[in-house]
């Protein structure tokens, strides 16, 4: 909550290691389907409070699949979700969770300006209450920090690619969210955009903010990234520090034909219970123990 | 104004000014959902309830409403959990939703092809008080609905799952928004007619958007443009002895004509006025994306 109403705070607030203690997101022997077809073969995921996790694969691994089911999007066959201790079934909160879907365009049929937008991010707060002057000001901030404020009576349609990802991450930060999910926030958005939307994730992170972003590459994101979760065929091959070799594990003949990124060893992790063709018992990283 | 003097003038020109408030006014959600074809959908399925009606000798308004708000939802339901072959739902829907309503008609003793069509096409002089107390109360509905809930239906309709994760009941949202267009066929269909709601729905909102660039602003302008031409068009059916409905479509196609021509240069000179904003906050000819207030930033820049 302390991220957009509260900017003061964003310049005192360092990450401190003794906060990653209490667990925003665990993801424990998560299954899914799409059609007939296994997405997620039993993912093991923990995001602690102020980290930064990035879910990483190829095209077909899982990955936008995984987070969608964290928020609830995508229906588990299998295997359980907390957000905020709380099991995905009965968590009501929103408010405390901001999420950037993947898209290219946060137009719709019918114009709407880019402060419109934004502040439909606000509902999670006022629900169907009439927004206050407090709700208008963090819609106007929340503008603000992702540098479109001399263009928030715009409609969305003028705006360019980098624009519409930036409209869609301020109306996830709108409700000043502790946990802001991204699936592919990077996507489609030029080197200028990429810069302001990693100095804005920046600042939301030093505020205390968690994150779990799906990624493509990780770009101009690397040097916000704790950890990396490397997805292949619905399994997690790899759960650790972010690869060196950046940008080179999402081409799909390095990813999905070969290891999991070149110049990375996977067996420390691999686990033999879901290996990508024998979907067996669900997979404990030993991150949850 | 001799127009104003007969009783059921009079009645049309309320039911009128209730059309022109209550069909944009949901259609624009519609639009923004991108399912402007829908109105057309609920007005077939609401021919079943007119023949229904005739059938049982009921008010074939209420009785429309009533098949028409099942129809909708039936549609909602297959959009919202149908796999691929919803189309293939909802064609079945339409026509058999048209189908009977001719069959059901046909059945009924005082009902014939010729009662059916005032209902298809519209018809000012059929309008009996019964239908202005009907349509008022539905209109009320709607204009709550639409007005009242704008901010979550608009939220709704511009991105489905994020609104799901923001905690709005989207599932209820939704079958409201199919409700409440179930219940604007019918106030429209005694005025502009079943075969023509939908274009009341659209066409308004299409026309609005071509100079507009919030959705506040293209909200109120669609009503002003659909209060507008159903007003002009049962006035001119009134004076010439035409169709109301037909009238009332070709109106409002043309106020889009006319939109549309004077968009152009209008989204020149706001182009022009952008650029020159631009030019002006970025006097080293920097890309307009990098242009950030350099102050807000707390922490140090992120190299690549």
């Amino acid at each position: 909550m302390a991220t957009v109403e509260s900017g003061q705070t964003a310049e005192a607030a360092q990450r401190t290691p003794e906060r990653r203690s209490a667990p925003v997101v665990t993801v424990r022997g998560a299954r899914a389907t799409l059609g007939s077809r296994p997405v997620l073969r039993g993912i093991d995921l923990a995001v602690h409070s102020g980290e930064v996790v990035a879910l990483l694969g190829a095209n077909g691994s899982g990955k936008s699949t995984a987070v969608r089911s964290v928020i609830g999007q995508v229906p588990l066959t299998d295997g359980e979700i907390t957000l905020f201790s709380t099991p995905l079934r009965r968590f009501r909160d929103w408010a405390r969770v901001g999420y950037v879907p993947q898209r290219t365009t946060a137009a719709s049929g019918v114009p709407a300006t880019v402060r419109e937008v934004v502040a439909s991010g606000r509902l999670s707060r006022t629900r169907f209450g009439l927004p206050g002057k407090a709700d208008r000001a963090a819609v106007e901030r929340a503008i603000e920090l992702v540098g479109l404020t001399d263009r928030a009576k715009d409609s969305v349609e003028a705006l360019s690619g980098g624009q519409h990802q930036r409209v869609l991450i301020a109306r996830a930060l709108a409700a000043g969210p502790e946990l802001l999910i991204m699936d592919e926030p990077m996507a489609g958005v030029d080197l200028a955009s990429q810069d302001i939307l990693a100095a804005t994730l920046r600042e939301q992170v030093a505020a205390g903010t968690t994150v779990l972003l799906v990624l493509h590459e990780l770009g101009a994101l690397e040097p916000l990234i704790d950890r990396a979760v490397v997805l292949r065929d619905g399994c997690v091959v790899h759960d650790g520090p972010p690869p060196r070799a950046v940008g080179q594990h999402s081409s799909p003949s390095s990813s999905s034909r070969g290891g999991p990124m070149p110049g990375h060893d996977p067996s420390p992790l691999t686990n033999p219970g879901c290996h990508p063709h024998a979907a067996g018992e669900p997979l404990r990283t030993g991150l949850l123990s | 104004m001799e127009i104003l003097q007969t009783a059921f003038m009079q009645r049309a020109l309320i039911a009128a000014v209730l059309v022109g408030i209550t069909a944009p006014a949901v259609g624009i959600y519609l639009v923004q959902r991108r399912q402007a074809l829908m109105g057309d959908g609920i007005g077939h399925v609401a021919m079943t309830g007119v023949g229904l009606g005739f059938l049982l000798s009921t008010s074939a308004i209420w009785m429309a409403t009533l098949v028409s708000v099942a129809g909708a939802i039936t549609m909602e339901l297959i959009r919202a959990y149908g796999r691929t072959r919803g189309d293939i739902a909802l064609a079945m829907l339409f026509y058999g939703g048209m189908a009977g309503g001719v069959l059901l008609i046909n059945l009924a003793p005082n009902g014939s092809n010729g009662s059916l069509s005032t209902y298809l096409f519209g018809s000012l002089s059929t309008v009996s008080p019964a239908d202005v107390t009907a349509i008022s109360l539905l209109a009320a509905f709607v204009v709550l609905v639409t007005v009242g809930l704008r901010r979550q239906l608009f939220a709704v309709s511009q991105d489905e799952e994020f609104a799901r994760v923001t905690g709005l009941p989207v599932r209820a949202l939704n079958l409201l928004i199919a409700v409440t267009a179930a219940v604007t066929v019918t106030v429209a269909m005694r005025v502009v007619g079943l075969l023509l709601v939908s274009a009341l729905m659209v066409v308004p909102v299409a026309a609005a958007q071509q100079i507009t660039r919030s959705f506040v602003v293209t909200f109120v302008l669609s009503v002003v443009i659909g209060t507008a031409v159903t007003l002009a068009g049962t006035v001119t059916s009134y004076y010439q002895d035409v169709p109301p409905g037909a009238t009332i479509v070709l109106i409002a196609i043309g106020v889009f004509v006319v939109l549309t021509a004077l968009a152009t240069p209008l989204a020149r000179r706001r182009a022009r006025a952008l650029r020159a904003a631009e030019a002006a906050a970025v006097p080293d000819g920097e890309a307009p994306d990098v242009n950030v207030p350099a102050a807000r930033r707390s922490t140090d820049d992120v190299t690549v």
